[in-house]
C-alpha cells in the first residue's frame, strides 16, 4: 500500500515518535511512503537545532536518519516553517535571518506538496492532529 | 479520477493559526481544481460566526477568506449540528454559505464518502 504521512507535531510530542514508529513499520512492511508532510507544529521536527538531552530519544535526528537511509521525500511546509522560525539557507537569506536550522534531507515547499501525496497515496495517515 | 479530500477544521479561530492552517489547505486544493469538502466540527464552527472582531484580539479576521471558499473551487462547506448547538449557535445566522448542516450521522456518511480526510 502507498501511505502519504502528515505530522503536525513537534519532536517533544508522543504523536512524532508514534509517526516515526509508524513509517518504520509501514516500511518494514514491504509498504512504500510516498511522501513525508510536516506541517503547522510539525515543522520543528524538523529542525536541525534540536538538542535533546543524551538519555531521551533524539527524535528530529532519527526522522533525518530514516528519510536519509531510505531516500524519502520529505517535505516541510514552506509557510508553516516560515511562521515558525524553520528555514533552509535561502529562507534565511531571503528575509535576511541570522541561521538556517533546516538542511539535508528536507525540502521546503508548498502545500501543493500535500495535495500531491494525497492524489498518489492510497491513505493519508496523519499524526499530531487535534 | 481525483481523490476527493475532506478538510476537517475544528480549532477556533482565535487558539492559534490552525484555523487559518486548514483554511490554507483547501485554499491551495481549490487552485489545482481538487474534488474538496471542508467539514467544520468541535470549536471549528466557531470560525462561522458572525460579526467577529478580530482586531480586539490583534488577530486578522478570516470570515472574508472563508465567504471566498466558493470562488477558489470550494463549494462543499459543511458544519456538524451538534458542535453549533453545544455552543449555542444558529445554524440560520453563520457567516458562510453554501453551508450544509449535518447531524452525526450524516457526518458518518460524509466521512465515508471521501477518498482521504485530513482534520486540523
Amino acid at each position: 500500500m502507498k501511505f502519504a504521512i502528515a505530522l503536525y507535531s513537534p519532536a517533544h510530542a508522543p504523536s512524532s515518535r508514534r509517526a516515526l514508529l509508524f513509517a518504520q513499520a509501514a516500511l518494514a512492511g514491504g509498504h512504500e511512503i510516498v511522501r513525508l508532510f510536516f506541517y503547522q507544529d510539525g515543522v520543528h521536527s524538523a529542525s536541525s537545532n534540536v538538542v535533546t538531552p543524551q538519555d531521551e530519544l533524539d527524535v528530529p535526528a532519527q526522522w533525518r536518519d530514516f528519510v536519509t537511509q531510505h531516500q524519502l521525500d520529505g517535505v516541510v511546509c514552506i509557510a508553516a516553517g516560515l511562521r515558525r522560525g524553520v528555514l533552509n539557507t535561502q529562507e534565511a537569506e531571503r528575509y535576511s535571518r541570522p541561521a538556517a536550522n533546516l538542511a539535508e534531507p528536507w525540502d521546503l515547499s508548498g502545500l501543493g506538496q500535500l495535495h500531491d501525496a494525497v492524489q498518489a497515496a492510497d491513505r493519508l495517515i496523519c499524526f499530531g492532529g487535534p | 479520477m481525483p481523490k476527493s479530500l475532506l478538510i476537517i477544521s475544528r480549532q477556533s479561530p482565535w487558539s492559534g493559526p490552525s484555523a487559518r492552517e486548514a483554511l490554507d489547505i483547501a485554499l491551495a486544493g481549490g487552485a489545482f481544481d481538487l474534488p474538496l469538502g471542508m467539514l467544520f466540527m468541535d470549536d471549528g464552527v466557531l470560525q462561522l460566526m458572525p460579526s467577529q472582531r478580530a482586531g480586539a484580539l490583534q488577530q486578522k479576521d478570516i470570515t472574508a477568506n472563508l465567504q471566498a471558499l466558493s470562488m477558489f473551487g470550494v463549494e462543499d462547506l459543511f458544519a456538524c449540528h451538534t458542535s453549533l448547538a453545544e455552543r449555542g449557535l444558529s445554524p440560520t445566522e453563520l457567516s458562510v454559505e453554501p453551508l450544509q448542516v449535518l447531524r452525526d450521522q450524516d457526518i458518518a456518511a460524509l466521512i465515508d464518502r471521501y477518498d482521504q480526510v485530513i482534520t486540523i
